[in-house]
């Protein structure tokens, strides 16, 4: 394995692993402020769809991440409705945002376009192309550095680069500011929230709101960056990887930002070598493909350290009983 | 209570006779879905050819889950349907319990052998068609590197994928094929970003020709190599037009034929095994304005020459499923 097969893997990585890491972000939202949503992959595969959609109609990649945030965003709306205001289970919820997501998307593009629940392929502006940064093609020969800057950092879609901003984003706005201290506080203990005098239902509306949007630009990058339009099911368990990931990094940005790229790396790493012969044995590949939820296992058993969901977290909050 | 008895007896009779006078053909597409721009999409054309053709009508059903299968297939049999088309080899256990309970009703399943007396088992010869691709494959390529993405782990696929290699070996003993799948679970049929990044690294190791055998998979397999400048082959439905000049050729599956011959034989359906090879004008390749400037006239000639000869018996296509093995890599 040469030097340039290394980058091309990391560089399949960290394609792979960004629509993991900005879902898991989204879960990391919620679930800090005490709502579980295992609704992930079906936002995701709304906001697929309405990007791909409004982009096949409008040529525009921006008009159609509008609309596909905005299809995340309603599901969410439809999740804090269930869960917040009216005290439902948040699982079930969230099972329900699946399976309306599922059928919702493919019955909306057969009737929108007639190809059998698939949008039209995307080109041109309809797609995030991949963006050279400034310098890549100039330093390409310098040795070592040089094609890591070009190749693996310099090349990927906008929404990547969105993503990787919005780990230290996420991880100052939760540990450094006054409204991550109080989302943080209504996850593990919203009764003290409501008696400093803030509203508890807000909180988590607005958490559940900031969910929808990154788990929106997930299914976004899915759809316009990563393929060329909405197939199917196309997110193809990505949300259940991702919230694998959340509780593999024990609900942190940065641990969070390891986690999905190591799935991610995972997964290109199989689809270069289906099989890795070991010497001894050989690893098939069904193999690397359970690793993310045997790793999720072993640290949920509490092997490596322990895995500690916010307190609150899947109880509605009563106010008065 | 006796005159209620009768009543519903009486009314009971109707209903059977009614179901029994409609004997309208059925047809349940598999998980894929009805337009999946591939395998079922062909069986629906297949059934619309026949209703235009003779004014018919028919009934269809789109599976949504594995848990359907059986409940789907009752239902369609209560119903007086006659005969059932499924397509699918994953109806295959549920049709071999289901068909017995139904000893009037003719089923025919697409992809799978079921023995009973009442069903119609239709098998494609698809290493002969992926023969003839793989052929123009190694032809078309210049880095004498060509890769093969399948959809899901199983059998069926092995088997495109073992005459594929074939092809190409025919033309090109040290030619390299790289083989991937995507996955082993029913969601590999739909994950086309899965199949652009395996694409992409088949690329990266020199492939200059991709095949896909991946349902909705293949549609990012597809892609990906017309945006890495790389050709690409379709599979089962004509793919040409998805990327004009970019898609080398489309390994056609003719399921179209089989739904069509089904559902014209009503329920005189014969049942047994029918083999559709190249002779039977089940499989071939496809030829059109959007791949012609692709296709060379040697290519032509070569994919003629050979379908001669397999039609004729001279190249024996090794198929994957006689022993679960492939004699090339």
């Amino acid at each position: 394995m040469d030097f340039g097969t290394i980058i091309e893997i990391l560089d399949s990585a960290v394609r792979l692993g960004t629509p993991l890491l900005l879902a898991c972000l989204a879960g990391l939202f919620s679930e800090r402020a005490g709502i579980f949503d295992i609704g992930l992959e079906g936002k995701m595969l709304m906001a697929a769809f309405f990007s791909g959609a409004v982009a096949a109609v409008t040529g525009n990649a921006w008009l159609g991440l509008l609309a596909g945030v905005g299809g995340s965003m309603s599901l969410a709306f439809v999740h804090g409705l269930a869960s917040i205001t009216f005290r439902g289970n948040q699982l079930i919820s969230g099972v329900a945002v699946n399976f309306l997501a599922s059928g919702f998307t493919v019955l909306i593009a057969q009737s929108w376009f007639h190809q059998g629940g698939r949008t039209p392929q995307l080109s041109g502006n309809g797609r995030f192309d991949p963006i050279t940064l400034p310098g890549a093609d100039a330093v390409q020969d310098v040795p070592f550095l040089g094609p890591i800057y070009s190749n693996l950092i310099s090349g990927h879609s906008i929404l990547v680069y969105v993503a990787f901003a919005m780990v230290p984003i996420t991880w100052w706005v939760l540990f450094r500011t006054r409204f991550g201290l109080r989302l943080r506080a209504v996850g593990e203990n919203p009764e003290s929230v409501d008696t400093a005098g803030i509203s508890v239902i807000r909180m988590r509306y607005t958490a559940v709101a900031i969910t929808g949007v990154l788990a929106g630009l997930g299914g976004v990058y899915l759809a316009t960056g990563l393929a060329a339009g909405f197939v199917k099911e196309m997110t193809a368990g990505r949300g259940y990887i991702a919230l694998a990931a959340l509780i593999f990094a024990k609900w942190r940005p940065v641990p969070a930002l390891g986690a999905t790229m190591l799935f991610g790396l995972l997964e290109a790493i199989s689809n270069r070598y289906p099989n890795i012969d070991l010497g001894v044995i050989t690893l098939p590949i069904q193999f690397m493909q359970a690793v993310p939820y045997i790793l999720t296992v072993i640290i949920l058993a509490g092997f490596i350290g322990k895995a500690i969901p916010p307190r609150a977290g899947g109880q509605p909050y009563v106010k008065e009983r | 209570m006796t005159y209620f008895t009768k009543f519903l007896g009486a009314a009971t009779a109707l209903a059977l006779s009614a179901g029994a006078a409609l004997a309208d053909p059925a047809i349940i597409y598999d998980l894929g879905g009805k337009y999946d721009k591939s395998f079922n999409e062909a069986a629906f054309n297949g059934a619309k050819r026949w209703a235009e053709e003779t004014g018919g009508s028919y009934k269809e059903l789109e599976m949504q889950s594995e848990a359907q299968r059986e409940q789907a297939l009752r239902k369609l049999a209560e119903s007086g349907a006659n005969p059932i088309v499924m397509t699918g080899f994953a109806f295959g256990d549920t049709l071999n319990t289901v068909a017995p309970d139904y000893p009037d009703t003719k089923f025919a399943i697409v992809d799978m052998v079921v023995d009973q007396p009442n069903v119609e088992s239709i098998v494609f010869k698809e290493e002969q068609g992926s023969y003839l691709v793989g052929m123009m494959a190694a032809m078309a390529s210049k880095t004498g590197t060509v890769g093969f993405v399948g959809g899901m782990d199983i059998p069926l696929i092995r088997k495109f994928a073992c005459g594929y290699v074939q092809g190409v070996k025919a033309v090109n003993p040290d030619a390299k094929v790289i083989q991937n799948m995507t996955g082993t679970t029913p969601a590999a049929w739909n994950d086309p970003v899965k199949g652009g990044e395996i694409a992409k690294a088949q690329i990266s190791q020199g492939a200059d020709v991709i095949y896909a055998a991946a349902g909705g998979t293949g549609i990012g397999v597809l892609q990906a190599a017309a945006d890495g400048d790389v050709l690409s082959i379709g599979v089962d439905s004509n793919q040409n037009y998805l990327h004009p000049g970019k898609v080398l050729t489309s390994m056609l599956k003719r399921v179209d034929n089989a739904v069509y011959d089904a559902f014209s034989a009503g329920p005189d359906l014969k049942p047994g095994i029918r083999v559709m090879g190249l002779a039977q004008n089940g499989v071939g390749v496809a030829m059109d304005d959007n791949n012609k400037s692709l296709v060379t006239p040697e290519m032509e000639k070569a994919v003629e020459q050979a379908k001669a000869d397999i039609a004729s018996g001279k190249i024996e296509v090794h198929d994957y499923m006689s022993d679960d093995s492939c004699p090339v890599e």
